[in-house]
Parts: C-alpha cells; structure tokens; sequence
C-alpha cells in the first residue's frame, strides 16, 4: 500500500513550461485517473511520478520519503506503456520474469509468481509465445502482467487501452476495475477519454495545460464542475456551454442570447449587465410543448435515432449547436423547430473568466 | 495439396521464371540477358581463379588459354636435367609419334623420342601439336600447406579475424549503446569526434601507431594486427544509428523492470540489434581477413604471418608463383564466402519486428 504526493511539481523543457506546480496526493490503494486534452501534461506528470522524466523543481514523495533523485529503476513502481513495449526477441514468460531476474529472485519464485499472474489474466497458454504472435488484447494482458508479477509499490498506466478497438477496450476496462478491486493496489492512469476516466476512477485528476482544473470523484466532477472546462470535458455527448447575457428580469434575471432566454430566481454572484456561461447536459433539454414555459426555440438539423435513446442536433439564432439526448424513440425530423425547456436544478452557471457561480439553480 | 504443390518454388520456376502469366515478354528476354552478363562479369573472374588454380604452371602459360585445367604432358628423358614437354609430331614420312622437345630454334624443333634417348629429329613447329591431359593439380594446394606453411597463415587469419571481430563488435556496441540510449552531457560533441575520426586515412597515423604499437612491444605478435585497428568509427556510427530507432518505450521500461544499464545493453538492446550487428560483423570480417597493409608493417618472422602476407610471399621480384597464388587466393576465398552465405539471412530478416504497432 503506497502514497504518492506531488508537492508544487514544475517541469520545463528550456524556456518551455509544461507543468506549472502541481499538487496531489494519490491515497493509498486509490484509482486515480489522469484525464485531459493532448498536450496537457497527463503523460509528463505520470513519468515525472515513474522517474523516468526529472523535475525542475518541487518534490515528489512516495510514502512520505522524498524520491526526485531516485532513479526510476529503484522506486519500485511498475508502469504498463501505451505501445505496450513488450521485448520483441523474449517470450511471453521471459517478459513477465525480466524484472523479477533483474531483482535476483530465486528461480522459484519468479515461476510461482509468473503462473500465478499468467493464471489470473488467462494468458497461460500463450506463455511460450513471442509477442508478435500475439493479438492487441492479449499483448496488453502480457504488459499487465508484467506489472503485476513484480509486486509493485504502485502501477502506472500511460493510456493503455488506446491502441484497441472500441469493443475491447469496453472489455479490458471492465477486466482492469476487477483486477483493481481484486489486488486493490495504488493505481495511477492516464487517459484522453473521459469515459474511461468516469467508469474506473475513484478519484479523477482533470488536467489542462499543465495545472489541475479540478480533483474529485467522478460524479463530483459530472455533478459540480469547478470551470467551464471541466463541465465541457466530463461527460459525453459534451455539456452544451452557451454564452449570455444577464438582464434584469422582475425579480430575478434572465441570460439571454439571441432568441434564447432563461429566466431565473436571483442568483448571487449575478448582476444585469454580466456574461454568463450557461451549462446544461444535453440529457437536461426537455421538449416542451406547453408554449408558456420554453427557453429556446431550435431547429432541428441531424436527429440521430439509436433505437434506445435519440440524439438531436439542433442550432438557433446565435446559438451553433445545442445538443439534445433523450431516452426512447422520438418521433423527429431534420428541420423540424421545437419548443425546449432547461432544467433549472441541473443548470451550471459559469462568469465570463470560466468560474462556476453555481451548479443548479432553484426554480 | 495441389496448390502447395503449384506454389513451391523450385529451381526449375526460379530459373525459368517469367513476368506475367507463363508468356515470354520483351522484357523477359532483356532481363535475362541483362542478369546473365552481370553473372558473367561477377562470377566468371571467380570461375577463372577456381579453375585455374587446378592447372599445372605450363597450362597456366600456355597460349591460347584453355578454360578447363588442361596441362601439356612432360617427360623425364634420360640424359636430359628437366622434365621435357611431349608433342604429336607428324614426321618427314608422314607418321605420326609422341616426342619430347628438348630445344626450339626459330621455327624448327629439336626432338627426342622418350623411348629411345639416342633419335633425336628436327620437327618444324607447324607440324606438332601439344599433347595434353586433363589433370587436376593438386599439389597447388597440397604444396603450399604442407611445405610453406600455409596452414599456419590460415590459422593466424582465423585467429586475427575472429578475436578482432569479437572485441569489435563489443567495443564498438558499448559505444553505441552509451552515444545512442545512455544519457550524459557532451554525448553529442563526443559522437562528433568518433566521426571526425573516420576523416583521418590509416597512411597518416601508420607511423605513430608503430611507434605505439612497438613501445607496448607487440611487434610481431598478432596482437599488434588486432588492437589498432578494433574500435572503428564506420562501426560505432552504424549501430548507433540502428539503436536510435529502437523504440524508447522499451528501454524505459527495461528501466521501470529495475535492469541496469548493463542489463539493458546486454539484453534489450544487443538482441534487438542484432541485424546491425550482423552487417558490421561482415564487415569486419572482410576488413580483417583482406587486411594487408597494417599486417605487412608489424608482421616481420614468417610463423606470425597471416594469409595476405603469405600470398605476397609467392611473388617474388623474378618470378611470380602463380599456380600457388591462385590455389591460395582461393582458400583466402572460402571462409568469406562461407561466412557471408551464413550471415546475410541475418541482414534481410527480422529487421523491425519490434513488436510494437
């Protein structure tokens, strides 16, 4: 059981600042996933906590000893790569039995503990192999395992699932959350998609450009989005984020952009007169037939039909896209205009520098 | 099976194989030409040598040359010193007898019969012919092993080529993995010098490397031949630049499964370089066994000469030995043909299969 903490890290490539003072403590036994855009330092910060990256300064401690100067060969963590990096010219058994004969294990031992994980990830048979005769499953299965045989104090994930196809990759996710709750080590991984991150976290680390957006648990991050960006990320189809303005409107206000207008109860931190970012999940537009109650009126311009759930498309004046979600099947057309209607509670308001004001609104 | 059948390639559909569906192009033709004059020019040098090097000295003069080795009989005559060449001679009454010549003047020959010593005739060189036989010469080889010590030069070259082989390719992967995988300050600047090397030829520094080389009193040891001349530039440069492209993940992670940077050398990086390895292990192969200059400098008593050196020997400033010249140009030959035949598989396989996608 191992705890990582990353104290004020800062990483620069000359002049190039790539991560600006990062802050995190990963909990013992804890699944965090590292979520953000390309090129936000996901990969940076997980090499910098392997030691396979140096940092410029701050410090990174694993169980409260500081490792900066502690090559990555000696802090015990075992990290499965995205390109898998299995030895071309070793078998499968040999590549799982690599690190343990570089730590001078008995003979023994290394093939109880090769068995046993073979055993575990169903790689048994393929244990004589080459990885090249191997599928992408059963490779990524070989690099898991040969995480697991060395015992480590931690794993690492630097996106493993993104070289498999979709179907796969729903299968090994649900293989790495069970090997998770079954060995139940410190897990850090790193992901573009948030799904992942959503389905195997417990606890997410979103990212961009080098600093933390937000930390939480998955559904803190889908419920109470701290910015703008988070809102955006998290959550698939995208929240729909519009922009408006803030008018007086009785006793409350409105937030209104072009033909849209919200009208809402007071809410603090809202004057007349401000831009407002009005988030609303695509799963919380209902479509209103009663006239006196709608938000927007929008055309329809793609209707996706899945059979269980429909998505549409839909775009207004000053308003590109709105996506919409709704469950079953809805009888509608391309260039058809509805009446929608925003769910107030489940409403995120964000001012114009991307701050959430707050997440739901009382009606 | 039929298909299996059908698929085999054999000689046969090697040989005879055509562009397209079993019909003769114009391009077929000209290919086929074009491959047979490359053959001709490449192989037929070393037919001649092989053939050749079968001939007795006298069929190695004769003019025109034949192709096979044929060789003009001779004969001990009694009362003459050397042996005598044998010819048909067709004789002032038209018969025909085998005689040797003991002398030509301008266009008569003076000639004995082996049989009876005492007749001599004067036959005019129009009317003989040389007799000859097929005979393969074998004492070309035999000779040259038993009496001039050959076999001990092929065991000095053997010796000279695969130690200086070995700590080549050692050495210069060492350098390698450090200019290419270890990271350091100046790695660069350091890998720049190794190549700047390559612009300095041997001519200039022959003299201080003798000086070298006879201060650490290896004259005329083999030593001296291997040392100078181990670590190569050429070497460096090319299994540095195969060892870039090594995917990084993999060293890395070799890192992360606790191998130090030996473990890494000796087990990631050397397995997978390997093609590289090969082609400069030919190299170096070929470097050493065809190596004259250096050998001819540092190596002055007989026992420690290696191959070249003893070919040189047969060439005197009078009188070139060919026939053991080129019976031993074609024992210098095998082991490289041998060796180039085994490696060159090493070359064309397994050149990316990093497992990786």
């Amino acid at each position: 059981m191992t705890q990582i903490e990353l104290k004020d890290v800062r990483k620069s490539y000359g002049a190039v600042d790539v991560i600006h003072g990062i802050n995190l403590s990963v909990d013992s036994g804890e699944f965090v996933v590292f979520v953000g855009p390309s090129g936000c330092g996901k990969s940076t910060l997980l090499r910098i906590i392997a030691g396979l990256e140096d940092i410029t300064s701050g410090a990174v401690e694993i169980d409260a000893s500081v490792v900066n100067g502690i090559p990555a060969s000696e802090r015990g963590l075992a990290m499965v790569f995205q390109s898998y990096a299995l030895y071309p010219h070793m078998s499968v058994y040999k590549n799982m039995a690599f690190g343990l004969e570089n730590s001078k294990m008995p003979k023994a031992e290394i093939d109880q503990r090769v068995r046993e994980a073979a055993e575990m990830l169903q790689i048994t048979d393929y244990l004589d192999r080459r990885p090249k005769a191997l599928s992408g499953g059963q490779r990524q299965r070989v690099a898991i395992g040969r995480a697991i045989v060395r015992d480590p104090r931690a794993f690492l994930f630097d996106e493993p699932l993104s070289n498999l196809d979709a179907e796969l990759r729903v299968a090994m996710r649900k293989e790495l959350a069970a090997l998770h709750a079954k060995i139940g080590g410190t897990m850090i991984y790193v992901t573009h998609d948030q799904t992942e991150a959503m389905t195997l976290a417990d606890k997410i680390v979103v990212l961009q450009g080098g600093v933390v957006e937000q930390v939480g648990k998955p559904l803190d991050l889908y419920n109470n989005p701290q910015n703008a960006f988070v809102a955006g990320f998290i959550g698939s189809p995208r929240m729909n984020l519009l922009k408006t303005t803030a008018e007086a409107d009785g006793d409350g206000i409105a937030l209104t952009a072009g033909n849209m207008r919200v009208a809402l109860p007071a809410v603090s931190g809202i004057s007349p007169g401000d831009t407002v970012t009005c988030g609303i999940r695509p799963e919380h537009i209902a479509i209103s037939d009663d006239t006196g109650l709608d938000d927007i009126t929008a055309k329809v311009f793609l209707s996706e039909q899945l059979g269980g759930e429909t998505y549409l498309y839909c775009e207004a004046d000053s308003i590109d896209n709105l996506t919409i979600h709704q469950p079953g099947q809805l009888p509608v057309n391309n260039g058809e205009v509805l009446k929608l209607r925003f769910d107030r509670a489940q409403m995120h308001l964000f001012d114009a520098d991307g701050k959430v004001i707050t997440n739901g609104v009382s009606s | 099976m039929a298909d299996a059948t059908a698929n085999r390639v054999t000689v046969g559909t090697l040989l005879t194989a055509r562009r397209g569906n079993g019909k003769l192009h114009w391009t077929d033709i000209f290919t086929y030409l074009y491959l047979g004059f490359g053959i001709l020019l490449m192989f037929g040098p070393v037919v001649w040598l092989v053939l050749s090097s079968f001939k007795t000295p006298a069929g190695l003069l004769e003019f025109p040359p034949t192709m096979l080795p044929l060789g003009q009989i001779s004969v001990e005559v009694e009362g003459y010193d050397d042996p005598l060449p044998v010819f048909r001679a067709t004789l002032e009454d038209g018969t025909q007898k085998d005689l040797a010549q003991i002398r030509r003047i301008g266009i008569v020959s003076q000639m004995v019969d082996p049989a009876n010593p005492e007749n001599t005739y004067k036959v005019p060189i129009s009317d003989r012919t040389p007799v000859r036989e097929f005979r393969i010469a074998t004492e070309n080889y035999v000779e040259p092993l038993q009496r001039f010590n050959f076999g001990r030069y092929l065991w000095n070259s053997v010796v000279v080529t695969v130690v200086a082989t070995a700590i080549t390719l050692l050495i210069n992967s060492m350098a390698a993995y450090g200019l290419s995988i270890y990271e350091f300050r100046g790695r660069n600047a350091i890998m720049l010098f190794v190549i700047g090397t390559l612009m300095i030829p041997i001519t200039v520094i022959l003299v201080p490397v003798y000086l070298v080389v006879t201060s650490l009193d290896m004259v005329n040891s083999l030593w001296a031949v291997i040392l100078p001349g181990a670590a190569t530039p050429t070497g460096v440069f090319l299994l540095r630049q195969y060892m870039l492209t090594l995917p990084r993940d993999l060293i890395e992670a070799a890192r992360m499964d606790k191998a130090s940077e030996w473990q890494i050398y000796w087990r990631v990086v050397l397995p997978l370089a390997m093609p590289a390895i090969a082609v400069l292990a030919i190299f170096s192969i070929m470097w050493r066994w065809n190596d004259f200059l250096w050998p001819l400098i540092v190596l002055n008593r007989s026992e420690v000469y290696t191959l070249q050196l003893g070919l040189n020997a047969f060439q005197g400033e009078l009188d070139v030995q060919w026939h053991f010249i080129l019976a031993m140009t074609v024992v210098t030959l095998i082991p490289v043909v041998l060796i180039f035949a085994f490696l060159q598989r090493f070359i064309t396989t397994g050149i990316a299969n990093s497992g990786m996608k």
